[in-house]
């Protein structure tokens, strides 16, 4: 294709990533690197309905002067990046230093908010993600050595979990696993354990934050791998047959390999959607137990004074992991790319 | 004091009969606040005024929001409603504007102690209160035997008992959710204490002390008499314990009073034997382990003098004495001239009358009840020393007050 | 085809049937189990529904039918529909998506033909940089959208949201549709031009004609991101052009009041009625569809 043409063609959808996502990244990096000026703070009476307080408050002329001479705020290069609420490396090299054993190491280190959500995310990463691809593979190979009649109701019972919007994972779900709810009483009596609850220890909600992750994304491995089954080469698989293959051998070397570039294209955009995980944390009520860099942005925005700067360097560092996370995936992309052209 | 100048008030609205004063604007009103039925009630009194568009978008994301949409010049948002803790943010921000000239020319029917004066200005109109306080279902406590607790001490040593005589195995309740309310519960802690949170004057923290540590040791003693899913439980969550029947004592929020004694929501049991009382001190202190708090709305700057005009004037219909009706007067603990306190509000009243501190209205006290909510989780959990847990908070409020130009 | 690998799979030993028949009846019930239970309950009350005492509750309603006399209520579908006005929302989320899906899949296709076309390195590039847009957290975005948008007067209506939405997806559209049009064989389009199309007119003539499977699933994904969307319909939209998920969202709020809170389960239940029949109606385009083009990494 012309290079004329193609920018022709490319030109609507790249303005669009270009205005909404190219410059907000942009403008977050610079927003990652400056803080706001140094508050003017002045001593006040403050009155209101339960009387009057001496309280201090910010000089508004004064810290006006300031923000009008540099906009941008302070230049305080990567300082966000290293302070305490994310990378902590004064706090880390500390850590290293007073630490007695490795194992030591690594349970003061779980001290820091960063390490602490890395160490959860990265955990649900790495068990959601081949579970869902797993388990999704065995849904389409189910459904699909089923009788065609009833594929569109299993089909779209198979989707529900994704498309049943989050907010009822967050009211109905977190009922249901409540130690009096049908699933903490179910798991009550199967573990014989009066006292068992789900959202009490940290190790059975990492659990229960899997379990449901696996759950919401299973359906769309299904339904990718579903529609790959349908286009496996018939007489690729009847040779398999003639050669005596097993259907687990059949499974293992024709239908595997015939799925690879959907596995690859699966595993890629849940690496980087389990990597982001927010919304079961917030739903379930778990933040005493987990956490995310998307938790952490939600926390900076929310709270009553917001942290932008902070959220900027939480939301940067989430493109770096998630590009750290993905290497090997584009790699392999990468030289298929050039093996075709 | 605070409750004779109410009930002074209510005398008066006997006199100014219903006399319902039409409300003509002429400029734009657009409203930004929480959702819940005491504002729903104010922005639908705004709605009424005629002459001019007014429309409110009231939403539980709304301080995500309300900076944003008033800083624009003009501001899409012409009035935000917030509490102590909120207008902090807008105040930082710069997005409202002093109200004196206004509260001069329409504000007379407002009462002294609904305006909000900082630094000698009037920057916002409250009109509601709420504070956290004593709930207890009488018909357990009689059986264990007990009195209604005065202290935090008390109400151990009472969930001891009623647990021991096997009347509840987790009796006692409490919004302890990580992050906001589980902070909100060391605030009142520590100021039960008689703790500072700041070092005088400056943007310093100085939780890590002995007020610090027996807070954290009395939060940590109460948990264990709560439902094992603490950590997880809001107001939502607690109020619908305390519905179920399983809860015999909390610390709660006034304004969730009325559904609690809602018979249509809960067993007839509960809803005759939920009583409402002050709230507790604690250690050996007389300042009550609570915080009082205020709603009030707010004027933007960035918008023209005659829509700041016609903002005011409607949200002065939204709270107009004469629409304190029925319907509207248990919504809430209303600060308008004229409320008279329903039965619901006793709590908070109870909280006034002792001289219960107000929630700290600083600049960077939201940066520390966050950094609360997130650090003081391990030690609830038992995971390690309350002087660990006070370190951490002081450390995660230390690097955010920096970011924020607070602290160098 | 399809139909001859069925047949093939149907030479079962009745140990595998059974096993398949065993899991694929477990998964469904692992599936749809929360979504039936929510069914069942959005007829009950809530003190019933979201019993703290004993969960049999939900099943047996013991207050509802003190209260109503029968163990089947619609107060929820009422309140929600009726007196919420939840229509209103169910319009708002038809637009949205409606446009969400007609614009994005345009520029979509456009952007993905040309990439799946184009053997230049930079069209590597630009789907390695398309998927790291991708990776940054959508609450970020919406944030940084908010001020400008007040100040643009943007905010708050529905277009400015579906252009987002649009944008916000468009990494993922364009990464399926270029894979969809790869499997189109090149030959189709390289011909045309031989016969003196331009690249347009061989796009227009060629391609259209052949791209719907591929398309229409790659459609159906835009439609559920948009239907399901809650970080950028949340918070850029005003009160009277929200969308389905935001408004059950605000039925619920910080504060529950009592009732509404079976509003926002019976409106669950109603959003994803609509989704059923489409699914079965589309069962077979998307399956045929990903069958054309497959997805391909």
């Amino acid at each position: 294709m012309k290079h004329s043409s193609f920018f022709w063609f490319i030109l609507p959808t790249a303005t669009a990533m270009l205005l909404f996502i190219a410059l907000p990244i942009i403008s977050v990096l610079i927003q990652s690197v400056h803080t706001p000026h140094d508050a003017v703070l002045i001593e006040t009476e403050n009155c209101g309905p339960f009387g009057c307080t001496t309280a201090t408050t910010i000089d508004q002329e004064a810290t006006r002067a300031l923000r009008d001479e540099k906009p941008l705020g302070k230049f305080v290069g990567l300082d966000i990046y290293f302070d305490r609420g994310h990378l902590a490396i004064d706090e880390v090299a500390e850590t290293w230093a007073n630490a007695d054993s490795l194992g030591q190491f690594f349970s003061d280190l779980n001290n820091l908010p960063f390490y602490r959500a890395m160490a959860f995310t990265l955990t649900f990463t790495f068990s959601v993600t081949p579970l869902m691809l797993v388990f999704g593979l065995m849904i389409a190979l189910g459904v699909n050595a089923l009788h065609q009649r009833i594929k569109g109701v299993l089909i779209f019972f198979s989707l529900l979990p994704m498309i049943v919007s989050p907010l009822i994972g967050s009211l109905v779900l977190f009922w249901m696993i409540d130690s009096r709810g049908i699933f903490g009483s179910a798991l009550q009596w199967l573990f014989d354990d009066p006292d068992l609850s789900l959202k009490a220890s940290t190790g059975l909600t990492w659990i229960m934050l899997i379990v449901y992750g696996v759950w919401h994304a299973a359906p769309f491995s299904f339904i990718v791998f579903y529609a790959g089954l349908q286009t496996l080469p018939q007489d690729t698989l009847e040779s398999a047959q003639i050669d005596g293959a097993s259907r687990w051998q059949q499974v293992r070397y024709v239908i595997v390999p015939h799925l690879m570039p959907l596995i690859t294209f699966v595993a890629l955009i849940q690496l980087m959607d389990n990597f982001r995980v927010f919304e079961p944390i917030v739903g379930f009520n778990s933040e005493a137990h987990a956490a995310s860099l998307s938790w952490f942005i939600f926390n900076d925005l929310g709270g009553e004074t917001r942290l932008l700067s902070s959220a900027a360097t939480s939301s940067v560092l989430t493109i770096i992991g998630v590009s750290i996370l993905l290497t090997p995936v584009l790699i392999r992309t990468w030289r298929d790319f050039n093996a075709k052209s | 004091m605070f409750l004779k100048k109410l009930t002074l008030a209510g005398a008066a609205i006997l006199m100014s009969g219903s006399a319902m004063a039409a409300c003509n604007i002429d400029g734009r009103v657009s409203i930004v606040g929480n959702e819940f039925p005491a504002i729903h009630a104010v922005a639908d009194g705004a709605k009424a005024c005629s002459g001019g568009e007014v429309k409110a978008n009231l939403t539980a994301d709304h301080q995500k929001i309300n900076v944003a949409g008033m800083t624009g010049n003009p501001a899409e948002y012409t009035s935000a409603i917030i509490a102590n803790s909120s207008i902090v943010a807008l105040m930082n921000e710069d997005v409202i504007r002093p109200l004196d000239d206004l509260v001069a020319k329409h504000g007379q029917s407002l009462k002294p102690n609904q305006l909000i004066k900082i630094n000698g200005e009037v920057m916002a109109v409250a009109f509601m209160a709420n504070a956290q306080h004593l709930v207890y279902r009488s018909d357990v406590l009689e059986k264990a035997g007990i009195q209604p607790p005065k202290t935090y001490e008390d109400m151990l040593a009472g969930a001891e008992i009623i647990r021991s005589k096997g009347l509840m195995q987790y009796p006692l309740g409490g919004a302890y959710k990580a992050g906001w309310n589980l902070a909100q519960e060391f605030t009142n802690m520590y100021i039960g204490h008689g703790g500072e949170f700041f070092k005088p004057g400056s943007a310093e923290v100085s939780i890590n002390n002995a007020q610090g540590v027996a807070t954290l040791e009395m939060l940590k003693a109460l948990s264990g008499y709560m439902n094992p899913d603490f950590l997880t439980h809001d107001s939502n969550a607690t109020s619908a314990e305390w519905k179920a029947g399983n809860v015999a004592m909390m610390n709660m929020w006034g304004s969730r009073m009325g559904p609690l004694k809602d018979p249509e929501q809960s067993t007839a049991e509960v809803v005759a034997t939920t009583t409402l009382a002050a709230p507790m001190t604690v250690g050996g202190g007389s300042t009550p382990a609570t915080t009082l708090w205020w709603d009030g709305w707010t004027v933007a700057k960035n918008v023209s003098d005659a829509d700041a005009e016609a903002t005011f004037l409607a949200m002065m219909n939204g709270i107009n004495p004469n629409r304190l009706d029925d319907e509207m007067a248990p919504l809430a603990v209303w600060l308008i001239d004229g409320y008279e306190p329903t039965p619901a509000a006793v709590g908070v009243f109870a909280a006034a009358n002792m001289n219960a501190t107000p929630y700290p209205m600083l600049p960077y006290q939201g940066l520390l009840h966050t950094a609360l909510g997130a650090e003081i989780v391990d030690f609830m959990q038992g995971k390690e020393s309350a002087e660990k847990a006070l370190a951490d908070v002081e450390a995660a409020y230390t690097a955010a007050a920096r970011e924020k130009g607070f602290l160098n | 085809m399809s139909q001859s690998y069925s047949l093939a799979m149907k030479r079962q030993p009745l140990g595998l049937k059974l096993l398949i028949w065993g899991f694929i009846s477990l998964w469904l019930v692992i599936a749809a189990f929360p979504f039936l239970w929510t069914l069942w309950g959005s007829f009950k009350m809530e003190p019933d529904f979201f019993s703290k005492a004993d969960w049999f509750n939900a099943i047996l309603a013991p207050r509802t039918i003190e209260e109503h006399g029968t163990a089947f209520i619609g107060d929820g579908y009422h309140g929600a529909w009726v007196q919420e006005e939840f229509w209103k929302a169910v319009i708002n989320t038809t637009l949205v998506c409606f446009f969400v899906v007609c614009t994005s899949l345009t520029i979509g296709t456009l952007g993905g033909y040309a990439l799946s076309r184009s053997s230049y390195r930079y069209t590597f590039w630009l789907l390695i940089t398309a998927l790291i847009f991708r990776a940054m957290p959508p609450i970020t975005l919406v944030a940084g959208y908010l001020l400008p948008f007040f100040e643009w007067n943007l905010w708050g209506h529905l277009t400015t949201t579906v252009i987002v939405l649009v944008a916000i997806n468009q990494p993922f559209t364009l990464w399926m549709l270029h894979s969809f049009f790869q499997k189109i064989p090149k030959d189709l389009d390289e011909s045309a031009k031989v016969d003196g199309c331009t690249q347009f007119q061989a796009f227009r003539h060629v391609i259209i004609p052949v791209m719907w499977p591929g398309v229409i699933t790659t459609g159906l994904f835009s439609f559920l991101l948009a239907y399901n969307d809650f970080a950028v319909t949340s918070m850029l939209l005003s009160k009277e052009n929200q969308t389905m998920v935001p408004k059950i969202a605000s039925f619920l709020g910080t504060t529950q009041t009592e009732g509404n809170v079976m509003f926002a389960v019976s409106a669950v239940v109603s959003a994803t009625a609509p989704l059923f029949i489409l699914v079965l109606f589309f069962q077979r385009q998307i399956v045929s569809g990903l069958t054309q083009g497959a997805v391909k990494g």
